[in-house]
C-alpha cells in the first residue's frame, strides 16, 4: 500500500515556523546566555594563560579551544557537557508538546504527511543550535585576534570549521534522544526528566562506571600490576565502554582534531611509536582520519534515534 | 415522508463520504464495528453517541489519521489511506477542544495553517482576514491565542476551516464545554455553512443541539450504528409516533373521549386532569374539540415535538445490549 503524495510538504513551513519559535523562545534565550557566558569564563582563562606562555605555537587559535586553567575546564570541555543540555532543552517538548496544546491533530489535518512536521522540527532545532554555535565560533576566533593578536592560519580555520560540524552532529545525537522521548512520554516534564537523567548517567556517571565495568569483563592481569602497567585489555575495554556515550565520541573527536599532535586515540603500544616524531603535529587529513570513526559515531547514532522516533510518532495514536 | 423520499435521491446522487463495513482495532477491542453509511452533498450529518463509542476514531479514520483495519470509506472519492493529502486538502477538521500555539495571535495562526494547505502568499491574507470577520474575530486578530476564550478558539478553529474553503467540515463536539450564547452563535456559523453548500459532519452528545442543525444523525453505541436517519423518522421507528400531545383538563370521561381521536395509539392518565397522547399527527385541534365536547374545563394544550433525546434515551437505556445489533 503506498501513500501518495510527497512526504516533504510542508516541510519548509513547519521548519520557518519552529525555528521562529526557537530562536525568539526564552527558554533558547536562556541556554545561550549560559553557553556564552561559561564560554567566555572558558576563553577568558585561555587566553591569559596563553599570553603568558608562548607565541610560538603555530596552532594557537586551536589552544583557545582546548587549554584549561583550573578550576575552569576548556571551552571544548564546557561545550560537551552545555551543548547536550541546549539540544534537550530545544527537543524534550517537540512531539508532546503539540499533544498536550492539543495542535496535533488540527496541524495534521492539514494536507502534510507527518514526515514534514517531525523533521521540520528536528532540523529547525537543530539548525537554532547550529547558527548559536556559529555565533560563538566567531566568538571565539574575534576574541583571539583581539586578545593574541595572532592572525589564525587556514588549516587552524579548517580545523576548527570541523569542530563546528562535529558539534552540530553531537547536538543532534541528543537532539534526536529528545525528540525520542518526547515522542514516547505524554508528559514533556517526564521527558525532560528522563533525557536529562541520561546526560547526566552518561557525562558524570559512566566515565566512573565504564573501568569498573571494563575489570568485571577483562579483569587485569596481576603481572601488569606488579610492573606498574595498565592491563591492555581492560584498557581497551575501557575505552570502548566509554565510547558508548556520546560525550566520550565528542571528546575523542575534537582532541584529534584540535590538538594537531594527537597520533592516537586508543592506547598506544611501545612498537606503534618507532619511528614517530613525539610532539609533531599531524597534517591536516590525517587528523581528520583519526577522528573519522567518532564523527561516523555521532552521525549514526543522530541517524539511529531519530528513525526510531520517526517509527514511533508515524504509529502513534493523533488523539490524546 | 418527502425527507426520506430525499434522502434516497441523495444517497444515490452525490454523496461525498460513504463507508463500508468501516472497522477499527486496537489488539482484541473493536472501537468501530464495521459501520456503514453515506453522506450527501450540502447535508448536516450528526454523529451522536455517548463517549468512547467510537465517533472520534470514525473521523480519524475519514481524515487517514488512523489506520483503518478493515472496510474501505471514501471521502470525495478519494481513499484516505492511500491519498490523505488530496483528502485533507478538501475536508476541514475541527478537533475534539482545539488548541492553538499560544504564543502566536489569532492571524498568526491561521497564516501557519493557511501556508501549510499550500495557499499562495498572496491569497493567505485576505481569506485569512475574511474568515476572521465572519467568526466575529476581525478585532481581536492581532492578539495572541492565550488571551482566547473557549468559545473563541472554536471560532477560530472554524475559521480555518473557512480559510480552507472545505467541501467538507468534520466537527468533533464543537459546542462542548461553550456557554450558551458562544453555542448559539456557534450553530449559527455551522448553519451559515451549510446554507453555502458546505457538508457538515458533526459529532456531539448535545442532543437538542444537534437535532436543531442536522438533517440527519447516526447514532453511535459501542462502535456500531445504532440508527440512522432524520430525526421525526427515527421518532416514528423508536418510539413508535411522532408526535406527543399534553392535555391538562379538568371534566369527567376526557381519557375516554381522547382515546377515540384518529390517529391517537395511545392516552395516558398522568394525574387528574392531565392527559398525555401519543398520535401519528399533530391531533391538538381534535383534542381540544374533545375537551370541549364533554363541557370540560381546558386549561394547556402542548406537544412535544419529535425529541432526539426521547429517541436516544429509549435507544440507550431501554434496550439491553444484547438485541441492538439489529436495530439498524
Amino acid at each position: 500500500m503506498r501513500r501518495e503524495g510527497s512526504p516533504f510538504q510542508g516541510l519548509s513551513t513547519v521548519f520557518v515556523k519552529e525555528l521562529a519559535d526557537h530562536v525568539s523562545s526564552i527558554r533558547m534565550l536562556m541556554l545561550e546566555l549560559l553557553i556564552v557566558f561559561t564560554a567566555l569564563a572558558a576563553l577568558y582563562e585561555a587566553i591569559s594563560s596563553l599570553r603568558q606562555t608562548t607565541a610560538e605555537d603555530p596552532f594557537l587559535l586551536l589552544r583557545l579551544f582546548t587549554t584549561d586553567q583550573a578550576p575552569l575546564p576548556s571551552f571544548v570541555a564546557i561545550l560537551g557537557f552545555l551543548i547536550p543540555l541546549m539540544a534537550i532543552g530545544l527537543g524534550f517538548d517537540a512531539v508532546n508538546g503539540e499533544h498536550s496544546r492539543r495542535t496535533l491533530s488540527r496541524i495534521l489535518a492539514q494536507p502534510i504527511y507527518r514526515d514534514a512536521l517531525l523533521m521540520g522540527k528536528f532540523l529547525a532545532a537543530l539548525a537554532t543550535i547550529g547558527i548559536s554555535l556559529a555565533a560563538l565560533w566567531l566568538l571565539v576566533i574575534g576574541l583571539g585576534l583581539l586578545f593574541l593578536g595572532v592572525p589564525p592560519g587556514g588549516e587552524e580555520i579548517a580545523r576548527s570549521l570541523v569542530f563546528l560540524v562535529v558539534a552540530i552532529f553531537y547536538a543532534g545525537v541528543w537532539l534526536s534522544l529528545a525528540m525520542l522521548l518526547s515522542t514516547v512520554f505524554r508528559s514533556a516534564a517526564t521527558a525532560a526528566l528522563v533525557s536529562l537523567g541520561i546526560w547526566l548517567f552518561l557525562t558524570v556517571l559512566w566515565p566512573m562506571l565504564a573501568p569498573a565495568v571494563a575489570q568485571l569483563i577483562a579483569p587485569s592481569d596481576p603481572r601488569y600490576a606488579l610492573l606498574g602497567l595498565n592491563d591492555p585489555a581492560t584498557a581497551v575495554w575501557t575505552q570502548e565502554l566509554l565510547r558508548l556515550s556520546p560525550n566520550d565520541l565528542f571528546g575523542e573527536a575534537m582532541l584529534a582534531v584540535l590538538s594537531p599532535t594527537t597520533r592516537t586515540l586508543g592506547p598506544v603500544f611501545l612498537d606503534q611509536l618507532r619511528g614517530a616524531v613525539i610532539g609533531a603535529p599531524l597534517p591536516f587529513g590525517e587528523s581528520i582520519m583519526i577522528a573519522w570513526p567518532q564523527t561516523v559515531g555521532l552521525v549514526a547514532g543522530t541517524i539511529i534515534l531519530f528513525a526510531f522516533s520517526y517509527v514511533l510518532f508515524q504509529r502513534q495514536e493523533v488523539r490524546a | 415522508m418527502t425527507e426520506q423520499q430525499s434522502e434516497t435521491r441523495n444517497e444515490r446522487r452525490d454523496l461525498v463520504i460513504s463507508a463500508r463495513g468501516l472497522t477499527r482495532r486496537y489488539g482484541r477491542t473493536v472501537v468501530v464495528d464495521a459501520v456503514d453509511f453515506g453522506i450527501a452533498r450540502g447535508e448536516v450529518f450528526g454523529l451522536l453517541g455517548p463517549n468512547g463509542a467510537g465517533k472520534t476514531t470514525t473521523i480519524l479514520m475519514m481524515l487517514g489519521l488512523t489506520e483503518i483495519s478493515s472496510g474501505e470509506v471514501s471521502v470525495l472519492g478519494f481513499d484516505p489511506a492511500r491519498q490523505p493529502l488530496k483528502v485533507k486538502r478538501r475536508v476541514g477538521y475541527l478537533p475534539d477542544a482545539v488548541g492553538f500555539y499560544d504564543q502566536l495571535t489569532a492571524a498568526e495562526n491561521l497564516a501557519y495553517t493557511a501556508k501549510l494547505m499550500g495557499l499562495a502568499r498572496a491569497e493567505r491574507a485576505g481569506r485569512i482576514e475574511a474568515a476572521l470577520a465572519r467568526v466575529g474575530l476581525a478585532e481581536v486578530a492581532a492578539k495572541p491565542v492565550a488571551t482566547f476564550s473557549r468559545g473563541m478558539r472554536q471560532r477560530l478553529g472554524l475559521a480555518e476551516i473557512i480559510v480552507k474553503r472545505a467541501e467538507i467540515a468534520i466537527l468533533d463536539e464543537p459546542t462542548s464545554g461553550l456557554d450558551p450564547q458562544a453555542t448559539q452563535e456557534f450553530l449559527g456559523l455551522i448553519g451559515e455553512l451549510k446554507a453555502e453548500g458546505v457538508t457538515v459532519l458533526l459529532s456531539s452528545h448535545m442532543l437538542d443541539q444537534v437535532q436543531r442543525v442536522c438533517d440527519r444523525v447516526a447514532l453511535f453505541r459501542a462502535g456500531r450504528i445504532e440508527l440512522m436517519g432524520a430525526v421525526p423518522e427515527l421518532a416514528v421507528k423508536v418510539l413508535g409516533a411522532g408526535f406527543v400531545v399534553e392535555v391538562e383538563a379538568e371534566g369527567a370521561g376526557i381519557a375516554r373521549r381522547l382515546a377515540l381521536i384518529p390517529g391517537v395509539t395511545k392516552v395516558e392518565t398522568l394525574a387528574d386532569d392531565r392527559f398525555r397522547m401519543t398520535a401519528e399527527r399533530d391531533v391538538r385541534p381534535d383534542a381540544a374539540r374533545a375537551v370541549v365536547a364533554v363541557d370540560g374545563a381546558l386549561r394547556k394544550l402542548s406537544v412535544d415535538e419529535p425529541s432526539l433525546e426521547a429517541i436516544y434515551a429509549h435507544c440507550f437505556q431501554a434496550q439491553p445490549a444484547g438485541d441492538v445489533r439489529h436495530a439498524a
